[in-house]
This record gives C-alpha cells, structure tokens and sequence, in this order.
C-alpha cells in the first residue's frame, strides 16, 4: 500500500516540485536561526538536504528534474524580469559607462583564466578544465557555451550553481575588506563572479548593488560567449 | 500579475525567437531583457504590477537555481577525484574575479573623478 502510493508519488511532478520549495524554506529558515550567518548560504543547504533526499529516497536525478523543471524554467523569465532594476538605476549606468566596460572585460577574462589555470596547476583533467571555462556565466547560457567547447553542459551547471554560491558566500565580506564602499562596484563585481546567486545576495545589500548585478549578467554572458572558445584555441584546450 | 507575467515571457519569447532567426551567439532571455528594458526606456514609463512581479521574482532568484544544483550527485566520482581543482578553481577562482573586477572598476572611476577635477 505505501509503496504503491511511494511509487505513485515518485513518479509525478508534484512531489518534487513540492521537495524543492520545501528544501528552499528551510534553507532559509537555518540561516536565519544561523544568525544571518553568510556561511550557512540558504541555497548551499537547500541543495545539501536535497541531494540527502534524493540519496535516500534512490531517486534518479533524472526522475527529481522531471517535477522541478517548472522551477528551473523560471530562470528565463527572471532573466528577462533583470530590465526592470536596470531600468530603474539607468541614470548611474550611464554616468558609470567606461569604469563598467573596463571592469567587465578584466573581470570576465580574469574569471576564465584563473578557473582553468588553478585547476590545470591541481591537476584537472581537459574535461573539467573546458567545463570550468563558462563558471561566471548565468546558468543556462554556460551550458551552451561547455557544450560547443567541448564541456560537459551538466557538469558546468553544478560548477556554475557552487561557483555562485562561493561568491554569494564570500564576496561581500572580501568587498569590505578591500575598502570598497561604492554599491555599484560591489554589484557589478558579484554579478561578473557570481552570476545569478552572487546577484541574489546583491539585492540584500541593496537594490542599486541588485541592478549592477543584473547587468553584469546580461553582459558577461554575452561577453564569454565571445571570448570562450577564442581563449580556448588560443590555450591549446581539447577534451 | 498575470499580465506582468505574460509581458516577461513574451519578450523571452520574442529573444528566443530573435536567437534562433539571426542565429545570435547570445542566449535568447539576455536578448528578452535588452529588449523589455528598451521598451521600457522608449515607453519611459514602468507599469506598477510589472515592477512588483520582477521584485518579487527575482527576491526568490536563489530558488531557481535549486534543480540544477542538485545535479552534483551525478558527479560523485568526478568529485572524488578531482575536489582539490575544482574547489580552487570555484572558491579561489571566484574570490579572484571579484577582487580584480572590484579594484579595476574602481580605479577607472578614480581616475575619471580626478582628470574631471584637472579639467
């Protein structure tokens, strides 16, 4: 009788669409017992108590993302929803035009170089360093940018999704430390980073660090879309 | 809402649409977005339900992201082998990008702020 409600239930969209909010709550419900912590990200332990589930349950990744693919659609729409915070912060984007450009192509080359150059020194294998190559990039732009340099695009995705909760975790702490006060500088280097969680955080600190942090995913996708395979020839990469 | 709705995936509609027709090297929601923001500056005006329904998606942006996270457990065995590059690449990697991008952004605006202060 369980089983067959299990076997059911496992089945259909419902029940991980419904894990995966519930996962997202409590996420933040921890940081906040946490004391706002930025150590315990609320979407590193969503994902964390996810994959728990997931590895008790046995339940394929495939089966999981068939419920929860509804959520990750709305990556598009937010994506498209970033217009408005530009929109309302456009007055300091313009005023800010040539240190934007300048900080975007240092920061989208020094994302490229210093993943696949760290990881080549540890040892990394061609695969991992190609599927590194598109980390900063908003999700599902930097799986079609792995795909046509020859990375694993699902491989990226997880890069992508931990490399953004690494900048969401330590990026406004190291922004204070190096005495930057500007909350335009903090959102436009989170955003070059950290793509759409580092933007996440950066609409905490505030809504004007929220709309760097738009554009600076906007404009690094299409950025390292141009520059990855031209860095990868130019490197000598193959899988 | 529904109708703030409607506006954001039609214009991801209309970027996909674009991508596909000039064969863009850019993902069809950046397109989406470039052109809801053009239409917005044309129009000059940003409609109240609109500007709710973008804040409170994208106040729950983490959520989205979620479903592909939970992707790792299909890389165990690459994990194992290979956690030391991939965690330096991710962490140091990203720690990095942030300086350099935080540092070169604001000594670009420095030096504007003092050659206007000479000029």
């Amino acid at each position: 009788m369980l089983t067959g409600i299990w076997v059911y239930l496992a089945a259909s969209p419902l029940l991980w669409l419904t894990v995966t909010l519930a996962v997202y709550l409590a996420g933040h419900w921890l940081f906040r017992r946490s004391g706002g912590r930025a150590f315990f990200n609320p979407v590193a332990l969503a994902i964390t108590l996810l994959v728990l589930i997931l590895l008790l349950t046995g339940t394929p990744y495939s089966t999981y993302f068939k419920g929860a693919q509804f959520i990750h659609f709305l990556l598009g729409p937010a994506t498209v929803a970033l217009a408005i915070p530009l929109y309302l912060h456009w007055e300091r984007v313009r005023q800010l035009f040539l240190p934007i450009v300048v900080g975007l192509l240092t920061g989208s080359i020094t994302a490229i170089l210093s993943a696949i150059g760290l990881a080549w020194l540890l040892g990394g294998s061609p695969r991992t360093l190609l599927s590194l190559v598109p980390k900063s990039v908003t999700t599902p732009v930097a799986m079609g940018i792995a795909e046509k340099i020859g990375g694993l695009p699902s491989l990226t995705a997880v890069i992508v999704i931990l490399t953004g909760v690494a900048g969401a975790v330590a990026a406004p702490s190291l922004l204070n430390r190096l005495h930057i006060q500007d909350d335009a500088v903090k959102g436009m280097a989170i955003g070059v980073a950290a793509h759409g969680i580092g933007t996440a955080r950066a609409l905490q600190i505030s809504s004007l660090a929220g709309a760097f942090a738009g554009l600076a995913i906007g404009l690094n996708a299409l950025l390292t879309t141009l520059l990855a395979p031209l860095m990868v020839r130019l490197l000598h990469l193959t899988p | 809402m529904t109708g703030a709705l409607t506006i954001l995936l039609l214009f991801q509609l209309i970027g996909e649409v674009t991508v596909q027709l000039i064969g863009l090297p850019v993902p069809g929601p950046v397109v989406g977005m470039v052109l809801l923001f053009l239409s917005l500056r044309w129009r000059k005006a940003l409609p109240d339900t609109l500007r709710a329904t973008a804040e409170t998606l994208l106040s729950h942006l983490s959520l989205l992201f979620i479903p592909a996270g939970a992707g790792v457990i299909q890389y165990g065995t690459l994990l194992a082998d290979e956690w030391l590059a991939l965690i330096a690449a991710m962490v140091l990697g990203t720690l990095i990008t942030v300086a350099v991008t935080a540092l070169v952004m604001q000594g670009v605006i420095l030096i504007q702020h003092r050659m206007r202060q000479d000029g």
